[in-house]
C-alpha cells in the first residue's frame, strides 16, 4: 500500500508523454527539412509556367517566337511594345484588349452584386421569417446546384431574343425591334447579368444561409418585440453583421464572372460592345496562335485582375472556399 | 482617348443597372415596410424570397424541363424524334464519353492526391505561406488564361531548331532527340490537357485539407503516437479517418467542375485530335452547328453524370455523421 501511494506522487516525473514526445519531436524537425525541400519544388515547378508567360510578353517579337523564355535571363531583351499592341491594338492585331477590359468591369461587378443582393434577402427571409414551406424551399435552392449550366443555356438564349409565354401569359416579353431580327436586349451587358444572377443563386444562398441563421436569436426577438420591421432588421441587423460571409462570397463571385468564357461566348458573342476579356483571349489565340508575345501579353492583362483581388484579399477568399466545401 | 471614353461609357453602363437594381429593391422594401398588421408577415415572405424563387423558376427549373424536352427533337427543335438524338451520342460519340469519363475519374484523384500530400509536408513547416499562396495562384486565373500559360509550355517546335515550349526542352535535356507534337500526340494529349486542370485545382484540394488537417484535435494525434502509430500508420489509420469527409467534398467538388469544364478544350485544342468531351461537344452542337436536339441532349447527359456523385456524396456523408 504505502509504496503505492509513494508511486503516485512520482508519476508526473516519469512523465510517459514528455518521454516518448521528445524523440518524436525530434523525428519531425529532422523530416522536416525533407517537407520543405518537396513543398519547395512544387512551389517551383507550379509557379515557372505562369513565370514563363510573364517573360514571353516582355520579349521582343523575334525572340519569343525564335528561342525559348528560358533564354532570357542569357539575352535580356525587354520591350513593353506588345503591351502597347495588345491594348490598342496595332499592325498584327487590329482589335486591342481595352474595350473587352472594360466590359469585363461592366459584367463581372453587377454580376456579383445581383446575386448577393437577391440571395442575402431569400436567405433572411428562409432563415428568421419562417413559414410553412421554408424547410422544402431552401432545399430545393439548395439542391438545384446540381443543375449545370449546359441545360439552361439554350432556353435562355431563346427567352431573351424571342421572349416566353406560358400558354397566353408573357413571362418574359418578346424585346424585338419591330421589323428587326434583334432584340433590344442585344448588345446590352442585361442578358449577360440576369444569366450569371440565375446561376449564383444556389450556391449564395445556401452559403448565406448558412451565416445568417447562426446570427444570435436574442438579438432578432428583441427587435421584433420592439417593434422593428424585417425590413429594418434586415438592413440595420442582418447586414451589418453579415459582412464577413458578404466579402468572401463576392470576392468569389467576382473572380467566377471575371474568368467565365461560356456564359459570355453564349450571350455576348464575340463583339467588342460587351464581350469580356475572357472571349477576346479565347478569340485571339484561335486567330493569331503564333504571335506568342501578343497572346501572353494579353493572357497577362486579362489575368492580373485576379491575381491582385486574389493576393490582396486572400483570406476571405478561403474563408469563402472553407465555408462552401468544408461544412457543404 | 476615344478608348477611354468607351471605355467610361462602359463603366458607367454596369453603374446604370447597379443603380436601377438598387431602386427597385428599395422601392420594394419601402412598400414592404408601409404594410402593416396581417400583411406584413406575408408581404415580407414574397419580397425577400420572390425575387430569388423567380429567377430561379425562369433560370433553372423551367429550362432543365425545356432541355430534356428539346433533346427529343430534331435540329431545328420542331420535330420529335425520340431517343434518336441520345442513340446518336451512343452510336459515334463514344470516344468523347470515354474521354469524359477518364476526365472525370484521373484529374480529382490526381488534383486531390497531390494537394493531401502537400498539406501534409506544409504542416510540418514553418513558413508555408508563401508556398500556399503560390501554389494556391492559378485558382485565381480563368481557364482561358491558364490554356495559353501551357499552350507556351506544349509549345511544339522542330527538333534542329530552337526549341520554345519548355516541355520539349526538358525532354530534349533529359535525352529525347525527337520529341512529339504534344498536342497531336493520341491518346495522351488528353492526359496533357488533364495536367492544366490539376495545375489549376491541387491550390484548393490543398487550402481545404489543410484546414481539415489543423482541425484534428491535438490529443487524438498524440494518442495514436502515445499507442506507437507513426509514419504511414499514423497516416492511414489517423489521419485520412479523421479527415474522410472533408476528402469527399474536395474529390466531388472537383469532378464537378471538371464535368463541366469546357474552356481548356475549346481553347488548347478546340476537341480535334482525339480531345473531345461532352460539355465541349455540347457547346459545339448548340452553338456552332445549331443542332438543338443534340446539343439538349449533350446537356442532359451532363447532367445525368452528375445525379451519381451527388446520391454517393450524400450517402458518404451520412455515413460519416452517423459514426461520429
Amino acid at each position: 500500500m504505502s509504496v503505492e501511494a509513494q508511486e503516485i506522487p512520482r508519476l508526473p516525473e516519469v512523465d510517459p508523454l514528455e518521454k516518448e514526445s521528445i524523440p518524436q519531436a525530434a523525428r519531425r524537425k529532422l523530416s522536416s527539412p525533407w517537407a520543405s525541400f518537396v513543398v519547395i519544388l512544387l512551389t517551383f515547378v507550379w509557379t515557372i509556367p505562369t513565370l514563363g508567360l510573364l517573360i514571353t510578353s516582355l520579349r521582343p517579337a523575334a525572340d519569343a517566337q525564335n528561342s525559348g523564355w528560358w533564354t532570357f535571363f542569357a539575352n535580356p531583351a525587354v520591350t513593353w511594345s506588345n503591351y502597347s499592341e495588345v491594348i490598342t491594338g496595332g499592325s498584327t492585331i487590329p482589335s486591342g484588349i481595352t474595350p473587352y477590359f472594360f466590359n469585363s468591369f461592366a459584367i463581372a461587378i453587377p454580376a456579383a452584386i445581383f446575386p448577393l443582393t437577391i440571395a442575402c434577402m431569400a436567405a433572411y427571409a428562409l432563415a428568421w421569417v419562417r413559414f410553412k414551406w421554408s424547410t422544402v424551399v431552401f432545399f430545393t435552392i439548395f439542391a438545384l446546384q446540381v443543375i449545370p449550366l449546359q441545360m439552361s443555356l439554350l432556353p435562355l438564349l431563346q427567352m431573351f431574343n424571342l421572349g416566353w409565354n406560358l400558354g397566353p401569359i408573357p413571362i418574359f416579353p418578346d424585346l424585338n425591334r419591330p421589323g428587326s431580327e434583334q432584340s433590344l436586349l442585344a448588345g446590352t451587358y442585361i442578358p449577360l447579368w440576369i444569366a450569371h444572377t440565375m446561376f449564383a443563386l444556389p450556391l449564395a444562398t445556401f452559403l448565406i444561409h448558412n451565416f445568417i441563421a447562426q446570427l444570435p436569436r436574442d438579438l432578432m426577438e428583441a427587435a421584433r418585440v420592439d417593434g422593428a420591421s424585417h425590413f429594418l432588421i434586415f438592413r440595420k441587423i442582418v447586414l451589418p453583421l453579415s459582412v464577413p460571409a458578404i466579402a468572401s462570397f463576392a470576392i468569389f463571385q467576382f473572380l467566377w464572372v471575371w474568368n467565365d468564357l461560356l456564359v459570355a461566348l453564349t450571350f455576348a458573342g464575340g463583339t467588342p460592345d460587351v464581350a469580356p476579356v475572357t472571349a477576346y483571349l479565347a478569340n485571339i489565340k484561335g486567330t493569331y496562335g503564333a504571335q506568342l508575345h501578343l497572346i501572353t501579353a494579353g493572357a497577362f492583362i486579362a489575368i492580373i485582375v485576379p491575381l491582385i483581388v486574389f493576393f490582396a484579399l486572400q483570406r476571405f477568399f478561403v474563408r469563402g472556399l472553407l465555408a462552401g466545401s468544408v461544412k457543404g | 482617348m476615344e478608348e477611354l471614353l468607351t471605355g467610361l461609357e462602359k463603366l458607367w453602363s454596369g453603374f446604370l443597372g447597379v443603380a436601377v437594381f438598387g431602386l427597385l429593391i428599395a422601392l420594394l422594401f419601402f412598400i414592404g415596410s408601409r404594410l402593416r398588421g396581417r400583411l406584413s408577415r406575408p408581404a415580407a415572405i414574397v419580397i425577400f424570397l420572390g425575387p430569388a424563387v423567380i429567377l430561379l423558376i425562369m433560370g433553372l427549373i423551367v429550362p432543365a424541363f425545356r432541355t430534356i424536352w428539346a433533346s427529343t427533337q430534331n435540329s431545328s427543335g420542331k420535330e420529335f424524334v425520340g431517343w434518336a438524338n441520345y442513340q446518336w451520342i451512343f452510336d459515334s460519340q463514344v470516344d468523347i464519353i470515354v474521354n469524359s469519363i477518364l476526365w472525370i475519374v484521373i484529374t480529382p484523384i490526381a488534383a486531390t492526391a497531390l494537394g493531401l500530400t502537400l498539406a501534409l509536408l506544409l504542416d510540418r513547416m514553418r513558413r508555408e505561406a508563401i508556398a500556399k499562396s503560390l501554389i494556391f495562384m492559378p485558382m485565381a486565373i480563368s481557364f482561358v488564361g491558364a490554356s495559353i500559360i501551357w499552350s507556351l509550355v506544349y509549345e511544339y517546335r522542330a527538333p534542329d531548331k530552337p526549341q520554345v515550349g519548355l516541355l520539349s526542352q526538358i525532354v530534349m535535356w533529359l535525352g529525347v532527340d525527337d520529341p512529339p507534337k504534344w498536342l497531336l500526340w493520341q491518346p495522351f494529349n488528353n492526359y496533357l490537357l488533364m495536367v492544366i486542370m490539376v495545375w489549376i485545382q491541387v491550390g484548393f484540394a490543398m487550402v481545404v485539407l489543410s484546414a481539415a488537417i489543423k482541425a484534428i484535435p491535438g490529443d487524438v494525434v498524440e494518442a495514436a503516437e502515445l499507442d506507437g502509430a507513426t509514419g504511414w500508420r499514423l497516416f492511414s489509420k489517423v489521419t485520412i479517418p479523421m479527415i474522410r469527409a472533408t476528402l469527399i467534398v474536395v474529390v466531388t467538388t472537383i469532378m464537378f467542375a471538371v464535368l463541366k469544364i469546357f474552356d481548356i478544350v475549346r481553347v488548347m485544342t478546340n476537341g480535334n485530335f482525339g480531345t473531345q468531351i461532352v460539355a465541349n461537344e455540347m457547346y459545339a452542337q448548340a452553338f456552332v452547328q445549331f443542332d438543338i436536339g443534340r446539343g439538349s441532349a449533350l446537356a442532359v447527359v451532363l447532367f445525368v453524370a452528375v445525379i451519381p456523385l451527388i446520391i454517393f456524396n450524400v450517402v458518404q456523408l451520412r455515413k460519416d455523421r452517423a459514426t461520429r
